[in-house]
């Protein structure tokens, strides 16, 4: 499918700009709801969750949508409408269907819908489960829900990396783009976990933060809060962009991706897949860190990820440049949307770079030995350009089974 | 089963299709289940809502050869009775 000559040699990499973003998040439905409450310090978390309250899926989603869709393609397929819309691709797709791809991840899938079935698996056994249950509960239904609504018929298939899932999203769309597979890629992720299985198989892993305060880097942070949610991110060819006089956001310049091979759940302390993974993006986006102006951190509110993430970039960016990165966490305005949580921050952070504000970790107060770094605490505060250079930000994500993964985002000429 | 009759059937199918997107005013023995965008995963639910309440077995066979609203309540009514 790629472009590549009779030697098999494909053409220079396309560069690839956002020109559209959607999100559903407990801040809101929407992604202005979401940068702007954050920015103003609000946060989304009420009884040790981040829940989409504002989201009311009768409203926005036909009768057949609703019964379709477990509730983490509802939410993907909302955030996908307004980031199309927002790309001006609500009337009419700019592009051959055939060349828009389509990622939408999820790191646990539709587990609202199995654990309905199974209610109704043991209740009434395995003949009155819906035929439904499969096609509702598989992590590849978000994807092809968007797909389907919006007739994109590109190469569609949903990434599963936990709490990376998104980020691998985007990254895999970047690839898809800058190889010439497709000419835009609608990519994203989703998760609805809010179920009585999921905050019982967190917190048996002692996860789950008991006091239910997502506060990102600071001393007394005791576990993650589960959020929910979806983003979206539309993705186009810089050059194809450019020819349809697209209003651009902002670009994806740099990916980079490495496993800990360590254990399970818990990251390798020293940092040093997570560390490369960074350097590995920078060295994508051909640049250095002196020319990283914020970070969008992983930032989970556990005490391990906090302290490892902060390792890890002191190694990737070198320590005098680290202290100097102002770093934020989403995180601490939404808690922890696993699958969702990489193209939720993505949006954040394009919305940051083109605000040119940086939101702040919210709550963050007590400082921790392990977390030196400055984490924009109390408010908002103006990012500060390298060198009167659009701005540019880094965006991390790791996840339970070793994921580590880099995102460098550049914002548009203002 | 011996006393269902066929409005009592229809008005049943018709209730469980308008469950699954359709207004049940656009619902009628002549709609085709095409228009009415009832697809083959639809009709298994329906299925599973016939058995219930008439005991019928709708198996995929029968299904396949339905197209209208009305073809569907012939066939249960026929097999209930």
């Amino acid at each position: 499918m790629s472009d590549a000559d009779s030697n098999g040699h494909l053409p220079s990499r396309r560069r690839v700009v956002v020109t559209g973003l959607g999100a559903v998040t407990p801040l809101g439905v929407g992604s202005e709801m979401l940068y702007s409450r954050w920015a103003a310090g609000e946060c989304g978390i009420f009884d040790g969750a981040g829940a989409c309250t504002d989201f009311e899926p009768s409203e926005v989603l036909t009768v057949k949508e609703m019964r379709r869709l477990d509730r983490f393609a509802q939410l993907a397929l909302v955030a996908a409408g307004e980031a199309l819309a927002d790309s001006g691709w609500d009337r009419e797709l700019p592009y051959d269907p055939m060349r828009i791809g389509c990622i939408v991840a999820t790191g646990i899938g539709g587990i609202q819908t199995i654990e309905m079935q199974h209610d109704v698996l043991r209740d009434r056994g395995p003949a009155r489960m819906s035929p439904l249950g499969i096609p509702a509960q598989m992590s590849n239904a978000a994807a092809a829900a968007v797909s389907m609504k919006f007739g994109l018929k590109g190469q569609m298939y949903s990434v599963a990396s936990a709490c990376s899932s998104g980020a691998h999203a985007i990254g895999c769309g970047l690839r898809m783009i800058q190889y010439h597979d497709a000419d835009a890629v609608v990519v994203g992720g989703a998760e609805a976990t809010l179920t009585p299985f999921g905050f019982g198989s967190f917190n048996s892993m002692q996860a789950l933060s008991p006091t239910g305060i997502s506060r990102p880097f600071d001393a007394r942070r005791d576990g993650f809060v589960m959020g929910e949610g979806a983003g979206v991110l539309v993705l186009e060819a810089a050059d194809a962009a450019a020819a349809r006089g697209a209003k651009v956001l902002g670009e994806v310049t740099g990916y980079g991706s490495t496993s800990d091979a360590y254990h399970l759940t818990a990251p390798e302390p020293s940092g040093a897949a997570a560390t490369r993974a960074i350097e590995l993006a920078l060295n994508d986006a051909g640049i250095g860190p002196d020319e990283v102006d914020y970070v969008n951190a992983h930032g989970t509110s556990t005490q391990l990820n906090d302290a490892a993430e902060t390792a890890a970039l002191k190694r990737a960016l070198g320590e005098d440049r680290a202290y100097r990165i102002p770093i934020s966490s989403t995180k601490s305005a939404v808690g922890h949307l696993l699958g969702a949580a990489g193209a939720v921050e993505a949006v954040a952070t394009v919305k940051t770079l083109t605000a040119r504000v940086i939101p702040p970790t919210v709550g963050y107060e007590v400082p921790d030995p392990d977390c030196d770094l400055d984490y924009v605490p109390g408010e908002a505060r103006p990012l500060v350009m390298s060198n009167g250079h659009p701005p540019v930000a880094l965006s991390n994500s790791f996840a339970f089974g070793g994921h580590n993964v880099a995102l460098v985002f550049k914002g548009a000429q203002s | 089963m011996a006393t269902v009759t066929a409005e009592q059937v229809e008005a049943r199918v018709v209730e469980t299709l308008a469950s699954f997107g359709p207004d049940a005013d656009q619902i009628s023995r002549e709609s085709t289940f095409e228009e009415l965008d009832i697809d083959s995963l639809d009709l298994v639910e329906l299925a599973q809502v016939v058995e219930d309440d008439y005991g019928v077995v709708l198996k995929g066979e029968d299904m396949k050869e339905l197209k209208t609203v009305g073809d569907a309540i012939d066939l249960i009514v026929s097999r209930a009775e």
